[in-house]
This record gives structure tokens, sequence and C-alpha cells, in this order.
């Protein structure tokens, strides 16, 4: 509880200071939550879904929070201008915790497409969240909690019934700031009926210094819908992380998540998917690549509560130097779920003595008439390939990332945007060659 | 379908074999747990002053300890006082030195197809027969003394071999361990010692088996087992109890030492009483089985039958801790009615070169949930460590569960590692092509979990393999959903 105390009593002196710019909606669901937390803190490393991972350390820096809602002074173009290359999107900013129009390059949305402010819709047209708003993160561990009872402001997309959004939408997520920070995300997604779209995230950092971001991203998936979301982590060795992502499918609906986490210093992902109508499918895909003393955690959830579902999920690790790889993934069917497919696969690369890996995939079943398997893997490059490569003329080094970058290939092939994959094969590719990833000129990649 | 469902019934109210309760007098001590009964019991069996301070080390150390309550399975309160921790059978002779064993007891085992007299014993297999709390009777002692082998009770063990016992015992289990491991060592009551000597391969197989008798009691007891270097021993373990309605507490440890180039091979049929269809009684089975791989090249190899037990909870483990020691673990865990099992093993890779292997076949019918839970661990040290695991699981029937959560810690990147499981349940298909060739459901049935099991039931001695291919057709024939 140490840590947990100094925000049990942040909160309790600066309440009417966070309670003050915010949507009643926000506020009421604040309250349910820091009792929840004030109550349990942050969970321990004996805790079953927490057993590899120190999180309450993360928040022992002495951290500075905006609560006040001081506009970052930060020019957009000239901080990130190192895109994807080709691809055609609807762009959206978050800085810090913020949303930010990008004004200079905004196109008219599709008839009744909504990106804006969590906070401004919330305080607006409440009805259109009531019914979303913290439904799935309410059951949430205290880490969701902590967000939940500190979050101001977030960003909400809402795509209309039967609205196809062919062109991405990306939301460039910037940590910006001149002192240790520490800053509560919120992204809300609701995609009504045979709605489609496409979304990058992706996370960057402007910042040197000691960095906290917790992120709870919900979405709410109607019959028919359809999302492809491709969450992109290059941040700072400095960052930590705390990512927890809720979905709610209804019957029919796809839901594809790619989550590549290349630089982070200290990342926790939990993702939990409920699939609650018939003839939903999911896609889950992750790829981590960890050097220096990363630490890169991925917990998953599958929740089968209705039959007919589908289900995937591959995750692979590469870690090198001193990096830490977790992974759990736990398909839960139902007794309900009968005719249930799903599959998880779960590889992991270590490339050093010093890299520690720790797989935990799971499997609890309920249900008899279903087909579902995991496998998982740890292991090293193959030494008789290396040697074949090496016969051939091509350099140890060289040999050594070409089998790296295609461990990593069967992740980063399961990107629908062309642009996307082909941008992401030369990250990758970058990565392993320990190069940043540098664009021509902006402040982030100075 | 409907045959099916009256198979299925069937099978349910079929009556345990086992569930007998013989009349013998037995000497129970009051139920209750504290420093004087743990006193009394090592009293009881005259046992010296080291071990008796190691019991109530364990037992102050149990004190501390709360019941945890990570496995899968629905515990509930157990009355730690509520239970007696010491049952004889054996009635004292006139003169008060010798004790003697009771027809009725002779009988017993005769029933469960144990003969205790050695003219009538399996030739090859050599039985300690252990009652509630005490070694009746260990068969072909004198046949193995000659060839340096020492097979007896652990309490003859502690009076006659008591610098083996002190040197070996809690070595591989601490009494830290644990919950129970902590409680079993405070009161853990008989059990089975084994010793090979250096380059002796055990002529007979060796056999304990474990028969909970008297109401009211827990049975604690303790193997240790001592394989010193280039020997081999098979061991095998055999267990039932009465049909109660109470629930009884069966809480025990094994230890195992295998030295340089020895090899061990332990199996266990399981077959505590399970409870009933509603899932009223049953056995506990919270046990804690572990070897330790100590010499270069040494093997381990666990093979159970898991059928019996309200809960089992136990993960026979091996610690690898010499260069290219090798462990084997090979599960079938049958879960019918209520029952609940939570069983798996561990894999801690510590020396260099070391290899280990993981079969578990989960069949789990009626409402019940069977969980296999294993871990891997390949410390910083062990180059070359190499584990295949594979968990299947078979459901029969729509209100049961079965889960698969393996745990892998990987420290060294030399380390190959690969873990799969799936689950499924007998395809409609399969049934029908057997019924077409003629095979009723229920055989058919019984073929398919054979064969689904045969893996792990090849890997166990002849005469165990068919009790256990009974056993599995016993309790599943017939049970499909």
């Amino acid at each position: 509880m140490e840590y947990a105390q100094e925000y049990i009593d942040l909160f309790e002196k600066n309440r009417e200071l966070l309670e003050k710019p915010c949507a009643s909606l926000l506020n009421a669901e604040r309250a349910k939550a820091f009792l929840k937390f004030k109550n349990n803190g942050f969970p321990g490393i004996k805790e079953e879904n927490w057993l590899h991972t120190n999180v309450s350390k993360r928040f022992a820096a002495d951290y500075g929070m905006n609560l006040g809602r001081i506009t970052a002074n930060i020019d957009l173009q000239d901080t990130f201008t190192c895109d994807v290359p080709n691809l055609k999107t609807y762009r959206a900013y978050i800085v810090n915790d913020s949303f930010v129009q990008d004004e200079k390059n905004e196109k008219p949305l599709p008839n009744g497409v909504i990106i804006g402010s969590l906070n401004n819709i919330a305080t607006n047209t409440p009805t259109l969240l009531e019914p979303y708003y913290n439904r799935l993160a309410e059951r949430g561990d205290s880490t969701v909690q902590f967000n939940t009872a500190f979050v101001q402001e977030g960003i909400v997309i809402y795509i209309p019934r039967n609205c196809e959004i062919e062109e991405t939408i990306q939301i460039v997520a910037l940590l910006h700031s001149n002192v240790e920070m520490l800053n509560n995300r919120r992204l809300l997604i609701i995609m009504e009926e045979n709605s489609k779209a496409s979304i990058l995230l992706c996370d960057h950092s402007a910042s040197k210094l000691q960095t906290l971001s917790t992120a709870v991203t919900e979405i709410f998936m109607a019959r028919g819908a359809s999302l492809d979301l491709y969450e992109l982590e290059e941040t700072s060795a400095q960052n930590t992380r705390l990512g927890n992502l809720y979905v709610h499918q209804d019957g029919d609906s796809r839901f594809n998540h790619s989550n590549i986490t290349l630089t982070n210093g200290f990342t926790r992902n939990y993702i939990e998917v409920e699939l609650e109508g018939k003839g939903a499918e999911t896609n889950i895909n992750g790829l981590a690549i960890g050097d220096k003393q990363q630490h890169i955690d991925n917990r998953t959830l599958v929740d089968h509560k209705v039959p007919h579902c589908t289900s995937n999920e591959l995750y692979k690790y590469i870690l090198d130097e001193e990096s830490t790889g977790v992974f759990a993934g736990k398909m839960l069917i139902r007794t309900d779920a009968q005719q249930t497919v799903s599959q998880q696969t779960n590889r992991n690369l270590c490339l050093t003595t010093c890299a520690h890996m720790y797989a935990q995939p799971q499997l609890e079943i309920y249900a008899d008439d279903v087909k579902c398997s995991h496998g998982s893997t740890v292991g090293q490059l193959d030494e008789n390939a290396l040697f074949y490569m090496q016969q051939r003329g091509i350099p140890a080094d060289e040999a050594r990332h070409l089998l790296m970058y295609a461990f990593a290939g069967e992740v980063i092939e399961n990107i629908k945007i062309d642009t996307l994959r082909d941008r992401l094969h030369l990250l990758v590719e970058k990565r392993f060659r320990g190069e940043l990833n540098h664009c021509k000129g902006c402040s982030l990649c100075k | 379908m409907k045959k099916k469902n009256n198979i299925l019934k069937k099978i349910a109210n079929k009556a345990y074999k086992f569930g007998f309760v013989s009349k013998i007098k037995t000497e129970i001590i009051e139920n209750g747990l504290n420093e004087e009964i743990i006193r009394l019991i090592s009293k009881k069996k005259n046992e010296p002053e080291w071990l008796l301070e190691f019991r109530l080390k364990a037992y102050r150390h149990w004190l501390t300890l709360q019941m945890p309550t990570w496995p899968h399975l629905n515990i509930p309160p157990i009355d730690y006082q509520a239970i007696s921790y010491y049952a004889d059978p054996l009635k004292k002779s006139k003169d008060n030195k010798n004790k003697e064993i009771d027809p009725e007891l002779m009988k017993t085992f005769e029933k469960l197809g144990i003969p205790l007299e050695e003219r009538l014993a399996l030739s090859g297999t050599a039985v300690d027969a252990v009652m509630d709390s005490v070694s009746v009777k260990t068969t072909f002692k004198e046949e193995l003394k000659e060839k340096g082998i020492i097979f007896c009770s652990m309490s003859e063990a502690v009076q006659e071999y008591p610098d083996l016992v002190r040197k070996y015992l809690g070595t591989v289990v601490n009494y830290r361990d644990n919950f129970f491991a902590a409680l079993n060592t405070a009161v853990f009551s008989d059990g089975s010692f084994v010793y090979i000597p250096k380059g002796v391969r055990c002529p007979m197989e060796l056999s304990t088996y474990f028969r909970i008798n008297a109401a009211n009691t827990g049975q604690f007891e303790r193997t240790l087992i001592v394989a010193d270097d280039e020997s081999y021993v098979s061991y095998l373990e055999g267990c039932t109890a009465p049909m109660r309605d109470e629930n009884q507490l069966h809480a025990a440890i094994v230890e195992i030492i295998v030295n340089d180039n020895a090899e061990v091979k332990y199996s266990t049929v399981q077959n505590w009483y399970p409870g009933d269809a509603e899932g009223k009684g049953g056995v506990y089975n919270f046990v804690t089985k572990r070897g330790d791989c100590r010499g270069r090249g040494s093997k381990l190899s666990w093979t159970q039958v898991e059928t019996g037990s309200a809960i089992t909870w136990k993960y026979p483990s091996c610690i690898l801790r010499g260069d290219n020691s090798q462990g084997e673990f090979y599960s079938v865990a049958l879960t019918n009615n209520y029952q609940q099992a939570d069983t798996g093993t561990k894999m801690i890779h510590l020396g260099k070169n070391t290899r280990s292997t993981i079969i578990s076949k989960g069949i789990s019918a009626g409402k019940s949930q069977n969980s296999y839970r294993g871990l891997v661990r390949v410390s910083k040290n062990a180059e070359g460590a190499r584990n295949y695991s594979q968990c299947d699981s078979l459901l029969l029937g729509n209100e049961c569960g079965a889960h698969t959560f393996p745990y892998m810690d990987i420290h060294n990147n030399s380390a190959i590692i690969e873990h799969e499981a799936t689950t499924s349940k007998i395809s409609e298909e399969q049934l029908f092509y057997c019924n077409q060739r003629g095979i009723d459901t229920e055989e058919a049935i019984g073929l398919i979990v054979n064969g689904y099991a045969k893996e792990v039931l090849n890997k166990l001695p002849m005469e165990f393999a068919i009790e256990a291919q009974k056993l599995l057709s016993v309790s599943l024939e017939g049970a499909v959903g």
C-alpha cells in the first residue's frame, strides 16, 4: 500500500481540482473507482495475475500530474512527421492525455462519424456515452480503477450504423513533458451495427524523463461490426505503460488486433475480449521485441460466452540482452459456448543467457463440443540455419537478423494495410539492427 | 442419445468396488492437533529425539501458514482439530512387545487383491501394506536384504537405519515447502523406506498399498526412496478407502533421491474413494511428491493413473540437478461426477543438458473439473535444457470442465521448450465407425479412451497396466456427451 497511499492522499486533497473540468459522467465513475482503488491499492507480485511484474514499484517515482489541465505548448507538425508513407488517414493527436485536433490536415469525416474529446462529448451529449463509458472497465483490477479515478480526458471514436470508413483512423499519442510525468488516458470506441473501420494507434515519446502512462481502452462492437486495431508502441526506455483493453463483441462482429511493442521500457498490456454474440470472431496478434532491461508483459483473456465463436491468438517475443518477457493468455470457454473454435500460439526467442521468459498459455474449458488448442515454445535461433547461411556467404550477424526478421514476419503478415505492413517490416528490421527509427526531421527523432 | 444417457447413469451409479469397511479393532488417538498429540505419536513410534524436534519444528511452522487458494479447486474448509492423526489396526500381543496381524486384516488385504502371505503373492512384487497409520506387513524383505536392498516401513527404518533416514529425510521436500508438507512432517505416521545400494538392479517391483479404514482419521504417510549410484528400482503405489459420507484427508509426502546414473520409476494407481454421484464424501488427496535427480545421468520417471479421490491436488516433480539427468511425467487423470483434480508436474532444470518429458491426459466426465497445472523452469546455468510437454483433455459430457495452466519460466537461452495442449471430445464419427463394425457404444468408448490414454498406460508395469485399463473402463465406458 505504500505507494498507493500517496495517490490516495493526492486524490483526496485535489478532488475538486480533478473533478471541476470534467463531465459528471466521468466524475460519477471516478467516485466508484476511487473507492475500489482505496480498498485494494496496487496489485502485489503475489497475485497470480501479477506474478512477474512488480507494478507497485513503478509508481514510486515522484511523478507530476497535469490535474490543472495546463495545455502543452507543442507544435504537432514540428514534433511528429515520421509517419507511415502513403497511408491515407484521418489523423488526430493525443498529447499526454488530451485530445488535439490536427487543424492543418483536417479532413471532413464521413457523415455521422465522431472523433473527439471524451470530456467534451460527455459534457455535451452524455446520452451517447452513458451506455458505454466504464461499462467494461469497471470490473478491471486496481490499475484500471486508478485510471478511472484520475482520468480527465481521452478520445471517443464513434462509427454509426452501416458506415464503412475506407481510410485508416490514425491516433498519434505523444508524451511531452519537461518533468517526470504520470498521465491517464482513455479511449472509447463505439462501433454500431455493420460498421467497419481500421484504427492505427501509435505511441511516441518526446520526453527524455521518466514517464508513466495508464491507458484504458473500451471497444463496443455491435452486430456485424468489423474493426482492425493496430497498436504500435514506440516510446522510450524511460516510459512505463500500463494498458488495459476491453472489447465487447456482439454477433457476427469481427475484431482484429495487432499489438507491436518495440521500444517501450516497461510494458504491461491486459487484453480482455468477451464474445457475446453467435458468429463473432476475434484475432489477437502480438509482437514484442525487447532488449536492454525492457520488461514486456502481455496478458490476454478471451471469454467465449456463446456458441459458434472463433478466436485466434498469436503472440511472439524476441528477447535480447537483459530483457524480460511475460505472456499469459487464457481462453475461457463457458458452458454454453459449444462449437467454439479457439487456437492460441505463443512462440518466444531468447537470444542471451540474461533474457528471461515467463510463459503461461491457459485453457479453461467448460463446454465439450469445442476445438481448442494452444501451443507455446521457447528456444533460440536454429544453429543449422545460421550455419547454412554462413556457408553461403551471409555474415553471421546478417544471418541472425534474417532469421529474427522471418520469425517476426508471421505477426506482421497479419496486418491488412499494405503500406503499414511495409512500414512495420522496415521498423522491425531497423530495430534489430539497433538503429532508431530516424526520419528526416521531426524533433522526436533528433 | 437417450441410450447414451442411460449408460452414463448406469456408470454413475456403479458402486465403488473397494468401499467396504473392515471390522478391525483399531487403536485411535483422540481428535485434534497440538504439540501433545505430536509428542504422543512420536512416543508411540518410539522415535529418537531428533525426529520429534523435526516434527515440532514443522508443526510450529504450519501454525503460521494458511491454506493456499490458488488452485482451480473448490475445497470446503477443513477442520484440522476434528481429525485423529493416528490409528493403529495392529493389536498388541500378550507380552506387549510384538504386534500381531489380526486375521480380519489379512482378509481385508486379500479382498483388495493384495495377499500378504508371500506364497500367495504375485511373483516378482514385494509389498508394503499400510493401513491407516501403520505398516501392516512388508513381504519379501529377506530376499531383498540379500542384495543389500532395504525395503521396510518408515517406522522400522527409523529404528533400524536411523543414520540413513536422518541423512535423507526432508532433504527433497522441506517442511517449509508448503502447507501440507508442513502438516505431514508434523504428524506423519507410516510409509515405506527404500534404499537401493550402489550398482544394484532391484530384482522385483516394490510396491506399497495404502488403505484408509478407520473413520474420522487422516492418512499422513511418508515415503522415502534412495537410489544410490547406478542402481535401478521400479516402485508401485496403490490406494483405496471405504465409502463414507464424510471427507477424509490424505496428505502424504514422497521423497526420492536419485544418484549418479541411477534410475527410479515410480508408478501410482490412485483409487481413493471418489465420493458418491452427488459428490458426498470421498478422500481429499493433497500430496507432495518430489524427486531429486542429484547424480549425473540420473533418471526419474513418474507415471500416475488418477481415478479416485473427491479432490486431487498434487504435482509429482523432478529437480534435475545432475548434468544429463532426465525427468519424465506420464499422467492419466480421470474425473467423474463431482470429482475435482488439479494435478500436473514441475520440472526444475538446474544441471546441464537435462531433459524432461511431460505427457498428461485428462478425462473429464459428469460434473467434474479437471485441471493440468505444470511448471517448467530452466535456471540460468542449465545449459542445453530440453522439454517437451503435451497435455490433452477429453471432455465427456457438457457439464464438466477441462483446464490447462502450464507455466514456463525460462532463464537460459540455450533451452528448447515446447508445450502443446488440445481439448476435444469423442467425435460422433469415431463412435459411428465403431458401431458400424459391430462394436456397441459402451465398448467403443472404452476402446477410444484406452487408446487415448495408451501412451501413459504403456509406461506402467504389466500388472498395473491391466489394472489401470480396467479401472478406466469401469469409470468411463458409456460416459459420452
